[in-house]
């Protein structure tokens, strides 16, 4: 065997590397931009399930007899409005560019020291530690340019991992018209089914505020008894994921609440 | 030779199930097999691992020096899970999201690292192929049993779709949580070696 | 820093819920004192790589990490690196560490040498430092977390072990000697450990 010289093994480790490198780039730098484009229309896909436009396929809800066509998520999603809120006063920030307002992205913002705000121990319900300076919130317009839907984006610690998701308020800004869960590591079959469409489906026409105007919603252990005076304010919980479904109720009392887009909410009220 | 290449195909099956009988591989087989859909998509990225990285090393194995031939061995593996990485997230994004980080634990894999040390390194580049191809079946065969199971009795679903109608969605079939829990897939893995060894004795360990 | 000990010795316990180190963890467990040696063996390297990994994937991996050596590499993203990055700094530094045990501490490295080559194809080690990736920890997180991940690993197969010598035993069914019962033993601790989801801090 004349493999062990150190001429040989510097060979054979240079030509390995070499293989492999080329490998591994050339497809990482040709899938790159597919995995780009995926991630942005996985996106709009979830804004759009959210404001129940379409459906959790794919499929079109709204158009009469165009329940069965599968959308263009690029062309319905262009009839969102997106509005960019400054989360430490509730204003709604103008004169970004589309470009800007599609990098707005919770994930990176709370990584990012000019971009984060810190929450205190009382304010920080859903255990996040840090919420952006802005977030983006979409309206979804009637043909006649009246809101129809405003559509939040969320997010906060369940049992496991960290959230994210959409909720979306009808146009009194009470009634819940849907939720969404895009990114979980929850329990798959147990937490994880707060992603099943089916469950989220129970959210439609709850309330979300009491008379004094508090985000009151939550999600109940177990079936909400019909008798229940607050049965308004609960959603079914999924059996065995209590402590996800708490940390849903949470995250959603704490981006309606005051810390979160109640300064919002409360400017557009008025 | 045909009557052995054969062999080196269908033994891994299950004679010499890598999973189930020689323990190999053991930390995606409980990890990923909470649904099918998951489950599916492992053992095809872990098929193609093994018999790409065996044909690799099967292709280099006369001029290895024996001296770096681990980290070679780690080079090509690694580089053939980064593709595969690459491709699920481009392709898949939702599955290799659900997959987490045992999508590059298969680099860790025993069952791959073990192929080509033991056989790829000295077989030609046929026979490493089939016995790579081989193992990545005898460990998808338990991965799929061990997935269907899961998901059919923990949650009532198969890749996805309602088989039993569950409470949640007010149907009657209360899901087994413990089966989509982690001590479930051990009890699993446990009874599934329990039956092949009761079924065919000349496998049973001897103390 | 409790709740990252709570988290990673009970709730996300790297052996009996996220199944990582399975390999190991079931083949060298059959006595409790090999097994403590193989859970040290595995702490120490665990809270190495994961931080080492960590300034790896900041100063050199993540996007717009290189700026400094020029500025047109601002926006380079190299983190599809990070697989085969970890994987050779996990190699690395098991072999330095094993040749300073055996020039430094020859007891030691007789104790526990044996075990270090095991640990580089060992899932829980680089299962941490991916973990750590897909988290995005900070680097005293990352401290943190290599050190109780890497505890509660050893945790697990001590307390499998334990059970283990006490089953010789047993009369355990012929088709479930061996392999098969440490399943589910393994199982029966696992079900013990859920009892403690949900705990917060």
């Amino acid at each position: 065997m004349g493999n062990e010289s150190i001429f040989k093994t510097l060979m054979v480790a240079v030509g390995v590397s070499a293989v492999c490198a080329v490998l591994v780039s050339v497809t990482a730098k040709s899938l790159e931009s597919t995995q780009i484009e995926n991630q942005k229309l996985d996106k709009k896909r979830n804004i759009l399930v959210a404001a129940g436009v379409i459906d959790s396929r794919g499929y079109l809800l709204q158009k009469e007899d165009a329940a069965k066509t599968l959308a263009d998520i690029k062309e319905e999603f262009a009839r969102l409005i997106p509005q960019v809120i400054d989360l430490e006063t509730g204003r709604v920030v103008e004169g970004m560019e589309p470009e800007e307002i599609e990098k707005i992205d919770p994930k990176k913002q709370v990584k990012s020291e000019a971009d984060r705000i810190k929450l205190s121990q009382t304010t920080d319900i859903s255990g996040i530690k840090f919420k952006p300076k802005q977030a983006v919130v979409y309206v979804l317009n009637d043909g006649a340019g009246k809101p129809l839907r405003y559509i939040f984006p969320i997010f906060g610690k369940g049992l496991w991992s960290t959230m994210y998701g959409y909720i979306a308020l009808e146009s009194d800004l009470n009634t819940v018209s849907n939720i969404t869960f895009y990114d979980h590591g929850e329990t798959p079959g147990l937490g994880g089914e707060i992603s099943n469409p089916k469950w989220q489906a129970k959210w439609a026409d709850k309330r979300i505020f009491d008379t004094s105007g508090k985000p009151v919603l939550k999600v109940f252990k177990g079936h909400v008894p019909e008798s229940d005076p607050a049965a308004a304010y609960e959603v079914d919980g999924i059996s065995g994921a209590t402590l996800t479904g708490n940390g849903v109720s949470n995250t959603v009392r704490f981006w309606l609440g005051e810390n979160g887009f109640g300064p919002y909410l409360k400017a557009l009220r008025d | 030779m045909s009557e052995k290449l054969s062999a080196t195909f269908t033994d891994p099956l299950v004679k010499t199930n890598p999973v189930a009988l020689q323990v190999l591989g053991i930390c995606s087989a409980l990890a990923v097999t909470t649904s099918m859909s998951t489950t599916v998509t492992m053992c095809i990225a872990v098929t193609f691992v093994t018999v790409g990285s065996n044909i690799g090393i099967s292709l280099i194995r006369k001029i290895i020096p024996s001296s770096i031939r681990m980290i070679i061995e780690m080079a090509i593996i690694a580089s053939l899970v980064i593709v595969v990485d690459q491709i699920l997230r481009a392709y898949a994004p939702g599955i290799s999201k659900s997959l987490s980080v045992f999508v590059g634990l298969i680099i860790t894999n025993c069952i791959v690292m073990g192929r080509t040390e033991a056989f790829a390194i000295k077989n030609g580049v046929l026979a490493s192929a089939l016995d790579g191809l081989g193992n990545g079946l005898g460990y998808s065969i338990v991965l799929l049993c061990v997935g269907f199971i899961r998901e059919l009795f923990g949650v009532g679903t198969l890749f996805g779709y309602t088989v039993f109608k569950s409470v949640n969605d007010g149907g009657w079939y209360p899901g087994n949580g413990l089966l989509v829990l982690a001590p479930g897939a051990f009890f699993l893995i446990g009874f599934f070696i329990w039956i092949l060894r009761t079924v065919r004795p000349e496998l049973q360990e001897k103390e | 820093m409790f709740e990252m000990f709570i988290n990673c010795v009970f709730l996300q316990n790297m052996a009996l819920s996220l199944f990582l180190g399975m390999c190991t963890f079931l083949a060298v467990s059959k006595k409790v004192d090999t097994a403590v040696s193989l859970g040290i063996a595995v702490i120490v390297v665990q809270f190495i790589t994961v931080p080492v990994n960590n300034l790896v994937l900041q100063y050199v991996l993540s996007e717009g990490a290189l700026e400094w050596l020029s500025p047109g590499l601002a926006s380079l993203n190299l983190e599809f690196l990070a697989f085969i990055t970890f994987i050779g700094v996990i190699a690395a530094i098991v072999q330095i560490l094993e040749m300073a045990l055996d020039r430094f501490f020859p007891p030691l490295y007789y104790s526990l040498g044996i075990f270090l080559p095991l640990i580089t194809v060992n899932c829980a080690i680089m299962g941490g430092s991916l973990f750590m990736q897909e988290r995005s920890y900070n680097f005293r997180e990352s401290l943190q977390y290599g050190f109780f991940s890497g505890l509660g690993w050893a945790v697990a197969i001590t307390l499998l072990a334990g059970v283990r010598d006490k089953m010789a035993y047993s009369n355990v069914p012929k088709g479930l000697r061996g392999i098969g019962i440490v399943f589910i033993t393994a199982g029966l601790i696992a079900m013990a450990f859920t009892c403690f989801s949900g705990i917060t801090i």
